[in-house]
């Protein structure tokens, strides 16, 4: 079975979020890039579905060249060879065209990607690559088993879950629960040796037409001075709660 | 020319979000000087499918043997729909998810997600969205002919705006790419995501077992309850419930936060909520820097008088 993981190169979730060039782009001093939360998920499935089944497990990136330390790192993690689409991801559209041109030439059976990326949050690049390659899609995915030729797929819905059955080959929008925090795999020296041997192929992008721009960036209005009250009046905390607040 | 909003039901009933995409698709018909239409999925009588006319609907096309999870053919019915429409709005549920970006790629139209601005710019359709996991708002356009938008939950109001709807109700059969065999889903719960108030707790709670008082909370004051990063991890609490930067976003009213220190990827998912009250019992926890009230106590002391004080107002 041949599985490609989407890996999204993303600001470790600590980073404080800065703009530069007057707001208009996000500024990347200092910033640590990791893999996107929700792609490592998938990741480690498709790693863990390799160990049990036998698998080939491909991690695709679109990016420029400073990308690679994070696809290196999901080789590390487990990913068989790497694939650089050489472009820097403007938007959702243009980044899901790449992906699902690259997939027209060299066909998958699963291909696992994040629900969303943690630091755009747009959410539609695996939708738009189901589309574009007719096949069937699932999101916010938080369970899967493969038997054959067919998925059973458990994707979160309010309140609870939804159990679905369908037939490879599919792409999904992974998150936890796809494996659990506990079972996520941290690269250890020997998979970092490993990594380094491993190809990381390199594509050049047909820069495809983008559909949305970003203009400018702005941070949400702070907040005033915490109200503090005494544990001992609980009874005027609900009262500001009910009659400033107006919320209770 | 029209404006789209698809109406998204659940076991035959709209939702708050659903009121709110309409009545959002309303005004930007207003801007842009249209109609506003509907599709709905699901089996839906027509006395609830009237009640979209309340907030503006001229038109509404039910399709009842086509289901929301089916994305693929959703997408299409709506892209149906949408040839005269200039803009397509989605509430942003689980479902609109999956949708939303199949109709981007078939109507070859811009997606923003999370929006929660109206339109600043009718010219190259500019908005603002939510980015960075609510660390940033972001002001976006899109170069395309037609927009598709999907809305922050909570952020805009259900506004009535009475209209005479034209109901109509179609067939469409075609072949699923998927089967659903099932769900399970926890009826009696307030959905998360649509929730007006929110009890969240963390590891100040101490155990599992702790959490009958934080329910009991959230039933008084018809909340949902959610938790912190590493109470979903150690198990105490289902995923489901774990909001933040990698869990879920959430914007209510009120959010109180009980036991939960306040890491910043905890903060990026609440902090677009109205008013946030913290409990915690170290006065240098993080979130009392990003709370409007705070109180320095214990969760066991603290929690069971908010309830006795909550009740009271409550008779």
């Amino acid at each position: 079975m041949n599985i490609l993981v989407c890996i999204s190169s993303v600001p470790d979730t600590t980073s404080k979020i800065n703009f530069t060039e007057n707001d208009s782009k996000f500024d990347e001093n200092g910033i640590q890039f990791v893999i996107n939360p929700y792609d490592e998920f998938g990741l480690t499935k498709a790693v863990m579905l390799k160990e049990q089944n036998g698998a080939k497990v491909t991690a695709i990136i679109v990016g420029e060249s400073s990308v690679e330390p994070v696809i290196r790192k999901a080789l590390a993690i487990g990913a068989d060879q790497a694939v650089r689409i050489n472009m820097k991801p403007l938007d959702s559209f243009s980044t899901a065209k790449e992906i699902s041109n690259y997939v027209s030439e060299n066909p998958f059976d699963l291909i696992i990607a994040g629900k969303e990326s943690s630091d755009y949050n747009g959410g539609a690049v695996p939708g738009i690559i189901a589309d574009m390659l007719n096949i069937p899609f699932v999101n916010a995915c938080n369970g899967l088993e493969i038997e054959g030729n067919e998925v059973t797929l458990n994707r979160e819905i309010d309140g609870g879950i939804e159990k679905i059955k369908a037939s490879l080959p599919i792409i999904i929008g992974g998150q936890k629960g796809l494996v659990e925090e506990s079972e996520l795999r941290i690269p250890n020296m020997r998979g970092i040796m490993t990594a380094r041997s491993k190809p990381l192929n390199i594509v050049e992008a047909n820069n495809p037409m983008t559909m949305s721009k970003s203009i400018q960036f702005e941070k949400p209005a702070a907040k005033g001075e915490c109200k503090m009250v005494s544990s001992d009046n609980i009874d005027q905390l609900v009262n500001m709660l009910q009659n400033e607040a107006k919320v209770i | 020319m029209s404006i789209l909003v698809y109406a998204e039901s659940w076991e035959g009933r709209f939702r708050k979000s659903t009121y709110e995409a309409a009545s959002y698709a309303n005004q930007l018909a207003n801007d842009l000087d249209t109609d506003l239409i509907a599709v709905s999925f699901g089996n839906i009588d027509e006395s609830e499918l009237s009640k979209l006319g309340e907030y503006g609907v001229s038109k509404i096309f039910s399709y009842s043997n086509v289901t929301k999870s089916d994305n693929n053919n959703a997408s299409i019915l709506l892209a149906k729909h949408a040839e005269d429409s200039k803009a397509i709005i989605f509430a942003n549920t689980f479902s609109a998810k999956m949708i939303a970006p199949r109709l981007s790629s078939k109507l070859k139209a811009g997606l923003l997600s999370n929006v929660i601005s109206t339109i600043l710019n009718t010219e190259n359709f500019t908005f603002q969205r939510q980015s960075f996991s609510s660390k940033a708002i972001e002001k976006v356009s899109v170069s395309t002919e037609k927009v598709i938008i999907t809305i922050s939950p909570n952020a805009f109001e259900i506004k009535n705006s009475t209209t005479n709807c034209v109901i109509t109700k179609n067939d469409a059969n075609f072949e699923n790419q998927f089967t659903v065999i099932g769900s399970e889903t926890n009826t009696g719960k307030i959905s998360l995501s649509e929730a007006e108030i929110v009890i969240s707790a963390g590891r100040g709670l101490k155990g599992p077992e702790n959490w009958g008082m934080i329910e009991e909370l959230a039933e008084l004051l018809n909340a949902a309850t959610a938790c912190s990063k590493p109470v979903s991890d150690i198990g105490w609490r289902p995923h489901s419930e774990h909001v933040g930067q990698t869990g879920k976003a959430v914007a209510p009213n009120l959010y109180i936060a009980v036991g939960i220190s306040g890491a910043i990827q905890h903060l990026a998912g609440v902090n677009s909520s109205k008013v946030m009250v913290a409990i915690n019992t170290d006065p240098e926890a993080a979130f009392f820097k990003a709370a409007d009230y705070g109180v320095i106590g214990d969760a066991f002391d603290v929690v069971p008088k908010l309830i006795e004080e909550i009740k009271k107002i409550k008779n």
